[in-house]
C-alpha cells in the first residue's frame, strides 16, 4: 500500500499555495499551507509532515531561516525550496546542512510530485 | 593601388559617437606635424642656400670683372701711350725744325724715314701751311699741293693745336687716321704737321689682347662707328648697334643688352685726347658657365636634401601618429569592452529581476489553470466539455513557454561573473539557438547541428561561451537570406581540444574585409547601427578562454567560423 504523503507548503503568495495544495490533494497528497513563518511553525507543531516546501524569499522570515526553526522542532523533517530566482549560491548556502533540492517557479506539477517522492524515499 | 599601400591607418578614421570619440583629429594632427617640422627644417635651408648663392654670385662676378678691368685699363694705357708717343714725336719734329726745313721735300723724307724706323705705323707725312695747302709730302700717294682748308680736321687742328681724327677712308679709300700738330711761327703764322697712321698697326694693339673665344675687343668713336674691325659687330667704319653706357674717363664695367635682348658684360674706357673709346665685350654665358655649374650643383643638393628631409618627416610623422592612433583605438576598445561588460551585467541583473517577478504570477497562473484542469479531470463534472479542456491546455502551454523564456534568462544572468564549470557544449549551443528559434522559424532558416558521439564536456565559462556563440550565430543569421542554411559541427579534435565550426551559405566576406574582421570598430553595418565590436569582443572572449578563432569566407558562397577550445581538464 502506498503511503500517503503529508507535506507543508509555505509561500507568501496565498493564491499559489492554496491552489497548489488543492491540486496535490487531487493526486493523493495531503498538503497544508501557510503564508508566513508563524502559521507554518504552528502547523509543524500540530502535525507531522514528511516534507516542507518553502519559498526562499518571504517577508520577515525567509525560507532558510524557517528551515532552521522547523528543524529545531522536527529534526527529521525534509525540505525543498521553491524560488522565483535562479540563484545557485543562495541554494547552496541554504542546503549545506542537509539533503535538499530546489525548484524554480513556475513548476510543472508532475515534476514537482516526482521530486517530492524522490526526497521522501531517500 | 600605390596609395592603398602607403595609406596610414588613421587616414580614414572617422569620429565615433558617444564613448567611441577619438581623442584627436588624426589627419589634421599629421598635417600640422608634417608642415611645422618641414617648415622649421626646410626654411632655414632655403634661406641659407639662397644667401650662399647670392654671395657666390657676387664673388664670382668680382672674380670675372676684375681681370676685365685690368685688361681694359692696360689696353687703354697702351693705346694712349701709342698715340701720345706719336703725338710727342710730331711735336718734337715741328719744334726742332724750321718751317723752311720742313718744306724741303728731302728733309721731310728723311724725317719720315726716321719716324717710320723709330716708331713704325706712319704711312705718310705732310706739311700744310696756314692756307691749307700741302707744301711738302712724303708718302705712297701724290698729295703735294692738295688743299685741306675746307676739311674738318684742318679746322679742328687750328682750334685745338693737336688733333687726332676718327678713322676715315679719305682719298685713299683705306681706313686710316690722322694726327695733326699745329705749330705757331714767331711771325704769328702757323703750319701744321700732318701724319697718317696705319689703322692696322693701331688695331693690332687691340686685337693682341688675349681674349676668350667668345669675347671681342674693338675701338669705336663717340658716334658708335667702329674704328677697328670687330669680331662680331662688323668691319671698320660700320655702325655698331649695341647701346653703350655713358662711359666715364675711368675704366668701367657694366652689363649691356643688345637689340636681340642678349646680355653682355662690357668694359669700356675713353682714350684721352682722342675720339676713341676702347670696348671689350664678353658674353656672360662664357663668364658665368662655372657659376651656372655651381648653381646647378647647389640646387641639386638643396632639392635632394629637401626630398630626404620630407621623406624622413613623412615617415616619422606617419609612424608616430599611427602609434598614437592605435593606442587611442586600443583605449577605445577597452572602454567599449568595459562598457559592454557593464551593460551585459546590467541586462543580466535586469533580466533576473524581471524573470523573478514574472515567475511568481506565472506560478499562480500555472497552478490556477492546473486546478481548472484538475477540476475537469477529477470531478467528472465538466469532463464532457472538450473545448474548455483545450482552452485550459492552451493556457498551460503558454505558461510553459513563458517559463522556458524566463528560465533561460535566469540561466543567462546567472553566468555573468567569470566562473569555470563543467559545460555540456552541445546543450549550451542548443540553448543559444533557443533564443533565435522564432527568427529561424519566421525566416525559414534551417539550422543543422552535428555533434560527434565522443564529444566531451569541457571546463569553461558558461556566460562567455553563450556570448561567443550568440554573436557568431547572430552574424550567420544576418548573412544568410531567408531560407538559408546554417551548419554547426562539433568535433573532438584530440584529448585536449574540441572544434566547433559554424558555417553559413550567406553573402560571404570580401577578402579585404576578412583580414580586418576581428578589429575593433570595423563594421560594414555602421550605417545600420553596428558598433563594429561584436566580433572583436568574440575574438577577445575566445582568446580569454584559451581558444582560437578563425574565419574562412568566399563572397557569394558563405562564411565559416571555426573555434577551437581547450577541454580544460589538464
Amino acid at each position: 500500500m502506498v503511503k500517503v504523503l503529508r507535506i507543508l507548503l509555505v509561500d507568501d503568495e496565498k493564491d499559489l499555495v492554496s491552489t497548489l495544495a488543492e491540486r496535490l490533494s487531487f493526486r493523493g497528497i495531503e498538503a497544508d499551507w501557510a503564508t508566513n513563518a508563524q502559521d507554518a511553525l504552528k502547523l509543524v507543531r500540530e502535525n507531522d509532515y514528511d516534507l516542507a516546501v518553502l519559498d526562499v524569499k518571504m517577508p520577515k522570515v525567509g525560507g532558510f531561516d524557517l528551515m532552521e526553526m522547523i528543524k529545531k522542532i522536527k529534526p527529521e523533517m525534509k525540505f525543498s525550496f521553491l524560488t522565483g530566482h535562479g540563484s545557485e549560491d543562495a541554494f547552496k548556502k541554504g542546503c549545506s546542512k542537509g539533503a535538499c533540492f530546489y525548484l524554480v517557479k513556475p513548476v510543472q506539477l508532475d515534476e514537482f510530485i516526482s521530486k517530492l517522492k524522490e526526497i521522501v524515499e531517500e | 593601388m600605390f596609395w592603398d599601400l602607403f595609406r596610414p591607418v588613421f587616414w580614414d578614421a572617422t569620429d565615433q559617437d558617444g564613448v567611441g570619440k577619438t581623442l584627436f583629429n588624426y589627419r589634421r594632427m599629421w598635417l600640422i606635424v608634417v608642415v611645422s617640422i618641414a617648415g622649421v627644417s626646410i626654411l632655414p635651408l632655403l634661406i641659407m642656400t639662397f644667401m650662399n648663392l647670392n654671395l657666390y654670385e657676387k664673388g664670382m662676378r668680382a672674380e670675372i670683372t676684375y681681370p676685365l678691368v685690368r685688361l681694359v685699363s692696360n689696353t687703354r694705357r697702351s693705346l694712349t701711350y701709342f698715340l701720345e708717343e706719336r703725338t710727342s714725336a710730331l711735336t718734337f719734329i715741328v719744334r726742332n725744325n724750321d718751317f723752311s726745313e720742313l718744306k724741303n721735300q728731302d728733309r721731310l723724307a728723311r724725317i719720315f724715314l726716321d719716324l717710320k724706323e723709330t716708331f713704325g705705323g706712319f704711312v705718310d707725312l705732310g706739311i700744310i701751311d696756314s692756307n691749307g695747302t700741302q707744301k711738302s709730302y712724303v708718302g705712297p700717294y701724290e698729295l703735294k699741293g692738295r688743299n685741306y682748308k675746307e676739311q674738318d680736321w684742318f679746322k679742328e687742328v687750328i682750334v685745338r693745336g693737336i688733333y687726332i681724327s676718327d678713322v676715315f677712308k679719305g682719298f685713299r679709300h683705306i681706313p686710316h687716321f690722322v694726327i695733326a700738330v699745329k705749330h705757331l711761327l714767331p711771325d704769328g703764322d702757323f703750319f701744321v704737321l700732318r701724319a697718317t697712321i696705319d689703322t692696322e698697326r693701331f688695331a693690332k694693339l687691340v686685337s693682341s689682347i688675349d681674349l676668350r673665344p667668345e669675347s671681342d675687343a674693338f675701338i669705336i668713336n663717340h658716334q658708335g662707328i667702329l674704328q677697328t674691325s670687330s669680331r662680331y659687330y662688323g668691319d671698320v667704319l660700320s655702325k655698331i648697334e649695341m647701346l653703350l653706357p655713358d662711359c666715364p674717363e675711368q675704366t668701367e664695367i657694366c652689363e649691356v643688352q643688345d637689340n636681340s635682348g642678349q646680355k653682355f658684360i662690357v668694359g669700356c674706357a675713353y682714350i684721352a685726347h682722342s675720339p676713341f673709346i676702347l670696348v671689350l665685350v664678353q658674353k656672360p654665358i662664357v663668364l658665368l658657365q662655372s657659376w651656372w655649374k655651381l648653381k646647378r650643383e647647389m640646387l641639386a643638393l638643396l632639392i635632394s636634401s629637401i626630398v630626404i628631409i620630407l621623406v624622413v618627416i613623412l615617415g616619422a610623422a606617419t609612424m608616430l601618429i599611427s602609434r598614437i592612433y592605435i593606442a587611442d583605438m586600443n583605449r577605445l576598445a577597452t572602454l567599449h569592452n568595459a562598457e559592454h561588460a557593464n551593460k551585459m551585467a546590467s541586462i543580466g541583473r535586469l533580466a533576473a529581476g524581471v524573470a523573478h517577478e514574472i515567475n511568481n504570477p506565472l506560478a499562480i497562473i500555472n497552478e490556477r489553470a492546473g486546478l481548472i484542469k484538475d477540476l475537469f479531470t477529477y470531478t467528472d463534472k465538466y469532463a464532457q466539455d472538450e473545448r474548455l479542456l483545450t482552452l485550459v491546455d492552451s493556457i498551460i502551454a503558454q505558461v510553459d513557454r513563458c517559463r522556458a523564456i524566463t528560465h533561460r534568462l535566469l540561466g543567462f544572468a546567472r553566468h555573468i561573473d567569470v566562473q569555470k564549470e563543467e559545460i555540456d557544449l552541445p546543450k549550451l549551443v542548443h540553448e543559444v539557438l533557443g533564443f533565435l528559434e522564432k527568427e529561424a522559424e519566421y525566416r525559414d532558416i534551417q539550422i543543422d547541428v552535428q555533434v560527434d558521439e565522443d564529444f566531451p564536456t569541457i571546463i569553461s565559462d558558461r556566460g562567455q561561451l553563450q556570448q561567443i556563440f550568440l554573436n557568431i550565430i547572430n552574424n550567420a543569421f544576418a548573412a544568410v537570406d531567408d531560407g538559408g542554411h546554417i551548419q554547426i559541427e562539433m568535433k573532438k579534435l584530440d584529448e585536449n581540444r574540441v572544434r566547433i565550426s559554424i558555417a553559413d551559405d550567406g553573402c560571404g566576406i570580401p577578402p579585404e574585409n576578412l583580414k580586418r574582421i576581428f578589429e575593433p570598430f570595423f563594421s560594414t553595418k555602421k550605417k545600420k547601427g553596428g558598433t563594429g565590436l561584436g566580433l572583436s569582443i568574440t575574438y577577445g572572449l575566445v582568446k580569454k578562454l584559451g581558444g582560437e578563432i578563425e574565419v574562412q569566407s568566399q563572397v557569394g558562397k558563405g562564411s565559416k567560423f571555426t573555434i577551437i577550445l581547450p577541454v580544460g581538464r589538464a
